[in-house]
Parts: C-alpha cells; structure tokens; sequence
C-alpha cells in the first residue's frame, strides 16, 4: 500500500502496470488524470512545542473511517451519469460463476449495448483476457494483497478504459462475500451471484453482502436436480438479509434465465438513459 | 481483512486533521464501530497497532465505542434492538426490518498533543 494516501501505489496494479500517481510535487498533472488529488507532503516546520510545554488536548473529528473512499465513489458516480452509463458491481464468492455469467452476457448484448468490464482479481489477467476474447474491452486491476476493488481504483480504471455513452460497465470484485460489502464504488447497483453449488444459507451467513446488493443471481440452476440445494429456504434466507432484493435464476451455461438478466439490464439501462437507445 | 483498509483510512483522516487542526503526536483515538458494520473490533486493533507504527499516532492508545444495532420494524412502527441482519423482529417476529443504526464506522475523537 502507498503509504502516502493507503490507494495501494506499489501493490495494486492496473493491467501489469503498478498504479501511479500523476498529481507529485514538482510535475505537471497529466492532463487525462480525472481525480485532481494530491498529496501533501506537508511543507514547513512540524508545529514545534518548547520543552515542557507540550499539553494534550481534545479534539472532535466526527468522520467516517470510508468519507475518503465515498468521495471518491460519489465523483465516479458523477462521471458514469454524466455518460449515461449503467455501472454494476458484480460480487460474490469465488468460483460462483461471475465471468462466465459476464462473458455470455456480453456475447449476447454485443452490437446491441456498448460495454465494458472492469475485472478485479489479486493476481493474473486471466479473467480480462477471457474478457476480452468476446471482443469487449476490459481492464484488470491486480488488488495485490487487497482482498476488494475501491472507489479509488476504479476511477482509475475509468480514464483508461473506452466506455461509450449510454452503455453498460461491469465491475467484477474480487471474490469475496465479505470486503467488497463495504465499499461503494459509484456503482448503480450491486449484484450478487450465487450458485447452487454452494450452501443455500449464504445469504445468512454472510448478511452484509446480502444486505447491499439490490439483486441476486442464482446462478448453475442447471445443476440442481443433482444436488440438494433448498431454493426457496435460499430465497427465505436472502430476503430475511434484505427484504426488497430481487431475485432471478440463472444458468450461464445452459442459457436459462439469461433473458430475465438481460430484461433486467436493459430496464436499468432505460431508467438512466434520456437518449434514444438502439 | 479489510479492517487493514479502514485502519489506513483512519491514519490519513489523523494525518490531515494534524496539519488542519494543528497537531503531530495522537494518544488516543475514539472510534465509534456498530455492530452490523462488518467490522471485527479485534482484528480492528491489532491491524491499528500495526498501521499507526512510525506514524503520528506511533503507540496511540484505541478506544473502540460499540454501537448497538436497532432497525426500524415495519410492522410494529417502532424501533426494537437486532443482533443480526437475519433477526427477526423481537416483537411480532416480522423480517421487514430497516436496519436505522448499527452500521456506523467512525472516528469520533481524538487526544493529542
């Protein structure tokens, strides 16, 4: 982690590339740099105290330990309205099928919706690169030791990545059930995914993902009749967690559900678009 | 693990507010955590110790206030106390709770010099 502003410089890389500051002391910002941050090293003398003299004293702060990364968020989330542009933060445990969800969804919605896809994993490019053979243009961002995709990094993500107005921008999180819970990205919605491969009590298990993600995607409903997954004790649990959270089955392999997804994103698309879409 | 996260977010919000408010040593720090924020008040202090090592608030002590979790019960139209996301309702055993506290991650007040 940076230990100027924690964003990770050094450990965090954007596409093999450690994630670098523009705005230092002493150089010009690069001109596509959107976030107009800067560190201050703090100039001048430390606040000198004569010996003796030196008194505690209190003082109120009444800040959020995550304001930082919310600023950050809320101007990702400025620069996505400003383009018309549907963000979803796709979360889950690992191995719950997330790209291949992504990866079918963007074969299907290809030259009808422009996309693109952010992919958040601790290491490899593997995910962008399978990504990118669907011919949609992806980034990934190597958290490093992270184990969650900040607001942060994302806006970085956002000025190298070619996003066309109006589309859509899948966010994949590192897969985790946990982390990711916290930390808003300036997205529209979050999307978790579960597959009926894991426990049907996950969504108790771990409420705050189920908290904040608007829908769940039961996903490899194709393989239920040969496990001994209680759907409807799942969808109990899930709205227990989150009474107003939609739910809709998916299996990305065998392509049933996938037109409720995708009815599902276009009426997301459509509440935000003033345009006339194709 | 993210609470590693919210620790180095808690030393920037201590180094800014050192050159605002006019300070360079923290002895205490109050944090106000809920108890639906995810947050795991032990991994909590022991990433604290590690994170604020060299820093401004090198051996500052942490006060972790723990603020209990109530929601708002759709049914009831009153407040009642929760433990869990999952809990129902203590009263009518509803689970169209709103969750209306509980969720806090602050830092509340510090002592310096």
């Amino acid at each position: 982690m940076c230990t100027v502003c924690g964003c990770g410089e050094g450990e965090v890389k954007i596409e093999g590339q450690p994630q670098r500051h523009t705005l230092i002391r002493g150089l010009q910002p690069a001109p596509e740099h959107s976030h107009g941050h800067t560190h201050d090293y703090g100039q001048g003398a430390a606040h000198a105290h004569a010996p003796g003299m030196t008194q505690s004293r209190m003082v109120q702060i009444e800040q959020d330990i995550l304001g930082k990364n919310n600023q950050y968020a809320a101007q990702n989330r400025q620069w996505l309205a400003e383009r018309s542009i549907l963000a979803l933060n796709l979360v889950s445990s690992p191995g719950s099928g997330k790209t291949t969800l992504l990866t079918e969804t963007l074969t299907r919605l290809q030259g009808i919706v422009p996309m693109a896809v952010v992919e958040g994993d601790q290491q490899t490019s593997n995910d962008a690169d399978r990504i990118r053979a669907t011919g949609v243009p992806a980034l990934q961002i190597n958290t490093g030791k992270g184990c969650h995709l900040d607001a942060h990094m994302v806006g970085h993500a956002l000025e190298s990545l070619p996003i066309e107005q109006g589309g859509i921008l899948f966010i994949e999180n590192v897969g985790n059930l946990v982390c990711p819970a916290a930390f808003d990205l300036g997205e529209a919605h979050k999307v978790v995914i579960l597959s009926v491969t894991e426990g049907e009590d996950k969504p108790i298990k771990y409420p705050d993902m189920f908290h904040a993600a608007d829908l769940m995607i039961l996903n490899k409903v194709d393989l239920l009749p040969y496990l001994r997954f209680d759907v409807a004790k799942c969808e109990e649990y899930a709205r227990r967690v989150n009474p107003s959270i939609q739910i809709l089955h998916v299996s990305a392999t065998s392509g049933e559900g996938m037109e409720g997804w995708l009815d599902w994103l276009q009426q997301q698309r459509l509440g935000r678009t003033d345009t006339i879409l194709p | 693990m993210h609470e590693m996260s919210l620790c180095e977010g808690v030393l920037q919000i201590l180094e800014s507010e050192a050159k605002r408010q006019h300070f360079t040593k923290v002895k205490t720090v109050w944090l106000e955590i809920g108890t639906m924020s995810g947050v795991d008040i032990e991994a909590m202090r022991f990433c604290f110790d590690v994170i604020v090592r060299h820093s401004l608030a090198d051996g500052a002590r942490l006060e972790i206030i723990e603020v209990p979790a109530q929601a708002w019960c759709l049914d009831c139209a009153q407040t009642v106390t929760v433990q869990q996301r999952y809990d129902a309702c203590p009263q009518c055993g509803s689970y169209q709770l709103q969750v209306t506290s509980g969720e806090e991650m602050r830092i509340k007040e510090l002592e310096v010099e």
